[in-house]
């Protein structure tokens, strides 16, 4: 008998690995990080209530330096998650920590950093979480790097870990204020 | 994967919407007129024809016209007003793309980004008639086999062919 190396037998095995990178990219990526259009763009502009205190706060007011969004609401599970590694941030002594309290009640915000902490600057009460639509938040929480000309430089989509904050959020922090 | 939430319908809500459902039927409360489904109808129809178009970021695979999650809800509220407000409907999507981006969109532009996602189906289906028409043409004739008949195996064959007809 013949034997014969037949390039039609690698096809079905090529086909076959072709189709498995494919099946793998598709298993490594998660569906629910959409990427956002709003970086590189403006960070829109609100004015809203702060929870703790009087009076207001916009991004206008931050003009000139670079600072962080971090979307939270008290009836989110993973802001709990995320909260130590904010607290530990706080501690650094880093770029202004903004909070937005989204579609929630600012007693049960207060409760909340009562019991857990507090590591923002400030926070402010996005109560009908329109301000949230207007930066295409689409679950909590959601964290935006927003520069000194008041530019939406990155977004980080579920909580913040210790890897994010080391690995991301710091370096790009320390380019920015450059 | 990260875990990521949004407020939606919980068991426990649902679980008491039927505990009061129940408790409707068996107390024959007498029961109210369904609220119509909006003050303005044609909005509303408007809502969901742009509605319909797009998908709900808490639940992917539903459309923010039938999705309950409460984004979808505010969402909706949103497309609301922005049609009271006049604007078109293009202006409207727009609005939603703006701030989710295409993947909103079940129907997204033709743009360089998105042109594997549009063209991509047909490449592949041309490439698949092609290596069809090819394999065809070249692979129909029957190859010799590997081992062929000795003179006397077909002299043989030929003589049971003939017996048999």
């Amino acid at each position: 008998m013949k034997s014969r190396f037949n390039v039609w037998y690698v096809i079905p095995l090529l086909a076959f690995g072709g189709l498995a990178t494919f099946m793998g990219l598709g298993l490594s990526h998660d569906p629910h990080e959409v990427p956002s259009p709003f970086i590189g763009k403006p960070a829109p502009d609100f004015r809203l209530p702060k929870l703790e205190g009087d009076g207001t706060f916009g991004p206008a007011d931050y003009r000139g330096k670079v600072w962080l969004l971090n979307v939270w609401a008290s009836w989110c599970v993973s802001c709990r998650e995320e909260h130590p590694v904010l607290l530990k941030y706080s501690r650094l002594n880093q770029v202004p920590l903004v909070g937005l309290d989204y579609k929630d009640q600012a007693d049960d915000g207060r409760k909340w950093v009562d019991q857990y902490g507090n590591p923002y600057t400030l926070t402010v009460m996005d109560v009908d979480g329109r301000v949230g639509i207007d930066y295409g938040v689409y679950g909590v929480p959601e964290t935006y790097v927003i520069d000194k000309n008041g530019t939406i430089r990155y977004k980080q989509i579920g909580p913040i870990t210790e890897e994010v904050l080391q690995k991301t959020l710091m370096p790009m922090i320390a380019e920015l204020q450059k | 994967m990260t875990f990521r939430e949004y407020r939606s319908t919980g068991l426990l809500n649902q679980f008491l919407a039927g505990l009061l459902l129940w408790t409707a039927v068996v107390m024959l409360v007498q029961a109210e007129d369904a609220k119509p489904l909006a003050e303005d109808p044609v909005v509303e129809q408007r809502l969901i024809n742009i509605a319909q178009d797009m998908r709900c970021l808490v639940c992917q695979n539903e459309s923010l016209a039938g999705s309950h999650a409460d984004l979808a809800e505010d969402l909706r509220r949103e497309i609301r007003d922005q049609i009271r407000k006049g604007k078109t409907d293009q202006e409207v999507t727009d609005y939603m793309v703006a701030r989710y981006g295409d993947f909103v969109r079940y129907r997204p532009p033709i743009k360089p980004t998105t042109w594997a996602l549009w063209f991509g189906p047909f490449i592949l289906l041309v490439c698949a008639v092609g290596l069809l028409g090819w394999f065809l043409r070249h692979k129909v004739v029957q190859r010799e086999p590997d081992s062929p008949l000795s003179p006397e195996q077909k002299l043989q064959v030929e003589a049971l062919l003939r017996d048999k007809s």
